[in-house]
């Protein structure tokens, strides 16, 4: 029994400690800045962070974390907000802002807003940026290039496994973009179910042969392995892994779904003007093209894009070229039909 | 010697039971005190908000919250086919700009889409177009915004939704959903999810449980019999792994077996297969890596306790006239039976929650419950349908631990 308590106590000491070491650091003038991480996060830091800090001195605690507003919702109930500010996807800054889990973000910070692309400035959050989801494939394993979403479906043209991310979001509407349905018409044509069976079919024709994938780190992954011989990525990953990791991947534009991305202050954010500040900064005009320096992602103000480096206009989601054929992410069709396409698109996972 | 009185006579009898009668009091006390901090972290962190989630599957205030004096009205109206009194119109019209200004409707707005795709957006843009109406009556005004309002079925999924407490989470987490006629139905055969991951839980969490057997038995019989110095060892290999994180292990079976991976250039190397097996992103993918994770449970239990079983009975047996195999299985097995039950018991509950491992290794069709749980709780903020399905899986593990405690006894389990 002596002994047992003797190192229960011991446990106490040791958990205690690791409790201690765990609980976030947090200093008098840092703000808390919570973005997607990977390469995105790198890029931001280079270039508004650090920027930033040098000019203000306001250090930036950097945190991570997947998306969605579960964690948002639980620290705004419970009444205790570490989060600063929020890197948001479009269907978050919408609900977040609808659900009073956003501050009202004041329009006057921005400067010029007819500056920014058409729905760029949302009540609770400002784009960051533009990002894609394309499809990719490795130059040295295909021996023809494919060119549009329907060579994606073609399984007799183009062979091998195919890359999804593992929901219906974006694998629907290229299903039908490859059946040939303008991507004007996506959405109309999803929003019907002749349409929903026709992309589920269209997609069943390839179910054999997709691997789905979850992070977006894991993308770029399976294209270097050779797990497939296409498939779905974030346009940046795929960037980052041609001038970091040295591949031979090629993008194809057509179809692309593209979307912003959101900064949001949360409600009961302990450094609120900070954070605005922050916001402010990393939106002027002055600076907002920096990032696309970084990761080939799209400033959102139309001033900027003449500001950004010559050689990384052609890899923009928004880049002339590329921007033939997109689509973007109707975040209010998602926050509509999300659940019920969901259910069944896992019922036809399963079958 | 002869002063003695009876009372002192009595008083030496009783006084050492009554001694150590306040011992033990002392002890318990002592007990309790010393894990008062753990029960209070535990209560804290553990049984508080577990219950707060089971209360969160049967609650649904976010639409009485949002429209209370059209909730109320709601209760008296009798259902289709009629539709609720131009009153009604009135009130929700009133209450939908209130709720608005409070801040309110956007959360009864996602609630009610859990009952029909669409709801969300009728309810936001009917308050949208409600300023700008023309004087009509509301029981005119709000079909105008949208033809829906002139359809009973709308109504009554408004009047489900606005309820305090609601069976509904706990239907749709197996499928079913309440009928216009009140009855209970299945949900469409396409929306059908849960019942299915439930079983496909169940199926792979038994396959793990009997491949560990299979697998860890021996090991662990091995292990209790070599020489204490060799065994040693041989446990280090068995506890390293045990020691290492999960996630660590998951992604080295993924690289393990990917496509391109060492497996498959062996296979391909050694000319036994000429295409890359499948061995990952499907069931045996899984399979391979919650095994892995899982063995060093199956093998400790059986070790500590064939650890205490003496060879003489065996040894008595076969000099009885026993054939070896046979003592083995008639006289060694079933004095195992306390670690083989442990073991398995151990092992199908851990897995019954298992997340990274199938979601990592796993493919289209190894969805486990937690990953559903996950995807509610984190993207759908649909906390109440969370909370269900984890009702279901506490009941189920709950059905579990007494199945086991019946043909095992739980108070014979022991892990060392």
């Amino acid at each position: 029994m002596r002994r047992l308590v003797n190192s229960g106590c011991r446990f106490l000491l040791v958990a205690t400690s690791f409790l201690a070491l765990s609980l976030p650091a947090s200093a008098a003038d840092s703000l808390t800045v919570v973005t997607f991480g990977g390469a995105f996060e790198n890029a931001v830091n280079k270039a508004y962070f650090e920027p930033f800090t040098a000019k203000t001195g306001t250090s930036i605690v950097r945190e991570q974390y997947d998306g969605g507003l579960a964690k948002l919702r639980g620290m705004v109930e419970s009444g205790n907000t570490t989060w600063d500010l929020v890197d948001l996807e479009s269907n978050d800054a919408i609900v977040g802002c609808d659900e009073g889990l956003l501050q009202k973000l004041d329009p006057k910070l921005l400067g010029d807003v007819s500056d920014f692309i058409p729905g760029a400035v949302l009540p609770c959050a400002v784009a960051s940026m533009v990002w894609s989801t394309v499809y990719a494939y490795d130059t040295s394993r295909l021996k023809t290039a494919p060119t549009t979403m329907a060579d994606f479906f073609d399984l007799a043209k183009f062979p091998g496994k195919r890359g999804l991310r593992k929901s219906p979001k974006g694998a629907l509407e290229w299903a039908l973009i490859a059946d040939g349905v303008p991507t004007a018409d996506v959405y109309r044509v999803l929003g019907t179910p002749e349409g929903l069976d026709r992309a589920f079919k269209k997609l069943s024709a390839i179910k054999s042969e997709i691997v789905w994938w979850e992070a977006g780190s894991q993308a770029p992954q399976l294209l270097a392995d050779g797990a497939v011989a296409m498939t779905m990525a974030y346009n940046g990953r795929i960037r980052v892994a041609q001038l970091e990791d040295k591949r031979p991947f090629s993008i194809v534009w057509d179809g692309q779904v593209y979307d912003y991305e959101w900064w949001g202050i949360p409600k009961g954010a302990k450094k609120a003007d900070a954070a605005r500040t922050l916001v402010e900064y990393a939106s002027s005009p002055d600076n907002i093209w920096k990032l696309s320096n970084y990761i080939p992602y799209a400033p959102p103000r139309k001033s900027a894009v003449s500001k950004v480096d010559k050689a990384v206009l052609p890899h923009l989601p928004t880049a002339p070229d590329n921007f033939k054929n997109a689509l973007q992410i109707n975040s209010e069709f998602w926050s509509d039909n999300f659940d019920g396409i969901n259910n069944r698109f896992m019922s036809w996972l399963a079958q | 010697m002869n002063g003695i009185s009876p009372q002192q006579v009595q008083i030496r009898t009783t006084d050492p039971r009554a001694g150590y009668r306040a011992a033990r009091r002392r002890e318990a006390l002592r007990a309790f005190i010393l894990a008062v901090p753990l029960l209070v972290f535990l209560l804290a962190t553990f049984i508080y908000p577990i219950g707060k989630l089971f209360l969160m599957s049967v609650q649904s205030g976010e639409v009485v919250n949002a429209i209370p004096g059209t909730a109320t009205l709601l209760a008296d109206w009798p259902g289709p086919p009629d539709l609720p009194s131009p009153q009604v119109f009135d009130r929700l019209a009133a209450d939908l700009q209130k709720a608005q200004q409070d801040g309110t409707l956007a959360a009864a707005a996602r609630r009610l889409n859990n009952y029909e795709p669409g709801f969300r957006t009728l309810m936001l843009k009917t308050v949208r177009q409600l300023p700008s109406t023309s004087g009509l009556p509301y029981s005119e005004e709000l079909p105008r915004i949208d033809k829906r309002w002139g359809d009973a079925e709308t109504w009554r999924l408004l009047k489900r939704a606005a309820t305090r407490y609601t069976p509904d989470f706990l239907l749709t987490a197996m499928d079913r959903e309440v009928a216009p006629d009140q009855s209970i139905v299945p949900v469409e055969k396409t929306q059908a999810v849960y019942v299915d991951a439930f079983l496909r839980t169940f199926s792979i969490s038994g396959a793990v449980t009997l491949i560990c057997l299979i697998l860890g038995y021996p090991v662990a019989f091995l292990l209790a019999t070599l020489p204490a110095r060799k065994s040693n060892l041989l446990l280090i290999f068995v506890i390293v792994p045990f020691w290492t994180s999960l996630l660590v292990r998951t992604t080295a079976w993924y690289v393990l077996l990917q496509p391109n991976g060492v497996v498959n250039s062996l296979l391909i190397a050694s000319g036994l297969t000429t295409e890359p097996a499948a061995l990952m992103f499907n069931r045996l993918g899984v399979l391979i890596g919650m095994t892995h994770v899982l063995l060093p449970f199956m093998i400790l239990a059986n070790y500590a306790v064939m650890r205490g079983i003496p060879p003489v009975y065996q040894r008595a047996a076969v000099s009885l006239g026993a054939h070896p195999a046979v003592a083995f299985l008639r006289v060694y097995v079933p004095q195992t039976m306390p670690g083989i039950g442990t073991g398995m018991f151990l092992v199908f509950v851990l897995s019954l929650g298992y997340y990274i491992t199938p979601a990592l290794l796993g493919g289209a069709g190894d969805e486990m419950i937690s990953q559903l749980v996950a995807l509610q709780m984190e993207r759908q903020l649909n906390w109440g349908l969370a909370g269900a399905l984890s009702v279901y899986l506490v009941i189920f593990t709950l059905a579990v631990y007494a199945v086991f405690n019946r043909l095992v006894g739980i108070d014979r389990l022991r892990l060392g």
